[in-house]
């Protein structure tokens, strides 16, 4: 499918994404990282999950606010044979889980820190996508 | 209180997850491919959410606690391990085929489409067996 190349809605979207961040480290010292979000409320239910699954539930709100009122923003599909689908969330959901975080908490959390994980993590998992995609596409 | 701030906090990522367009795998997966259907804005998206949170690293670095909580709740790991090699790789692998990380996985559980639920049930999967290990 082709995609138009959207500046504009990106820097905005990429703000919103900057200001969440910003908001639950300023606010909770917390770092806004998904993978390790979902994996504290879905694969262990500790006693901490409890703003984990606040976070989460503002998520899905947002998604169900804009298929409410902007259903067209809110387009996508995975072209890919059912088994293909799950090989690859098997993959992100492993790979997340040993590397500690994924594009959210290594790539936008941790390298703004300078964390030398978090630069070694994006730039292997950004080197391989873009193989991979290559090589399949 | 904090219950909804962290719902506020959430619904602004969500939002912008979803107005930035990475929900949508094709925008991703045409940014990871070479060609002249290039789509650049996932690297305005990155750069805009770095810049601003680099700003704030800037001002935790001079505070000792977090405006509403006692500690920050920073990760401390500096090791480059194979754990952190492998699991780049394997993720980089899915991303890579599926154009989907685990920020839009969540969201597009709201479309209700058979095959965003199945990617995110497979993403609970890795995680459980990647524990085991």
């Amino acid at each position: 499918m082709i995609t138009e190349f959207t500046p504009v809605s990106a820097a905005i979207g990429g703000a919103l994404i900057g200001i969440a961040c910003t908001l639950l480290l300023v606010l909770y010292g917390k770092v806004a990282g998904i993978s390790g979000i979902v994996k504290s409320v879905f694969a262990k239910a500790n006693s901490d999950s409890r703003w984990q699954l606040y976070f989460i539930l503002g998520l899905l709100l947002a998604g169900v606010a804009v298929r409410v009122f902007a259903p067209s923003l809110l387009e996508g599909e995975l072209q890919l044979p059912p088994w293909l689908i799950v090989v690859a969330g098997l993959l992100v959901g492993a790979g997340t889980t040993l590397a500690n975080g994924c594009t959210s908490g290594h790539g936008v959390c941790g390298m703004s820190r300078f964390s030398t994980r978090s630069w070694v993590a994006t730039c292997t998992f950004m080197l391989v996508a873009f193989i991979t995609a290559n090589l399949v596409g | 209180m904090k219950a909804i701030m962290m719902v506020v906090i959430g619904f602004i990522f969500g939002l912008g997850l979803i107005i930035s367009g990475m929900t949508n795998p094709a925008k991703v997966i045409n940014f990871l491919t070479y060609g002249n259907q290039w789509d650049a804005s996932l690297i305005i998206v990155m750069a805009v959410a770095m810049l601003i949170m680099m700003l704030t690293w800037l001002w935790v670095a001079k505070k000792e606690k977090p405006l509403l909580s006692g500690t920050f709740n920073l990760s401390d790991l500096k090791k480059i391990d194979a754990r952190l090699i492998i699991g780049s790789v394997l993720f980089g692998l899915g991303w890579g085929l599926s154009g989907i990380c685990p920020g839009p996985g969540l969201v597009q559980l709201v479309s209700l489409k058979m095959e965003f639920l199945l990617f995110f049930a497979a993403v609970l999967g890795g995680m459980w067996l990647a524990k085991k290990v």
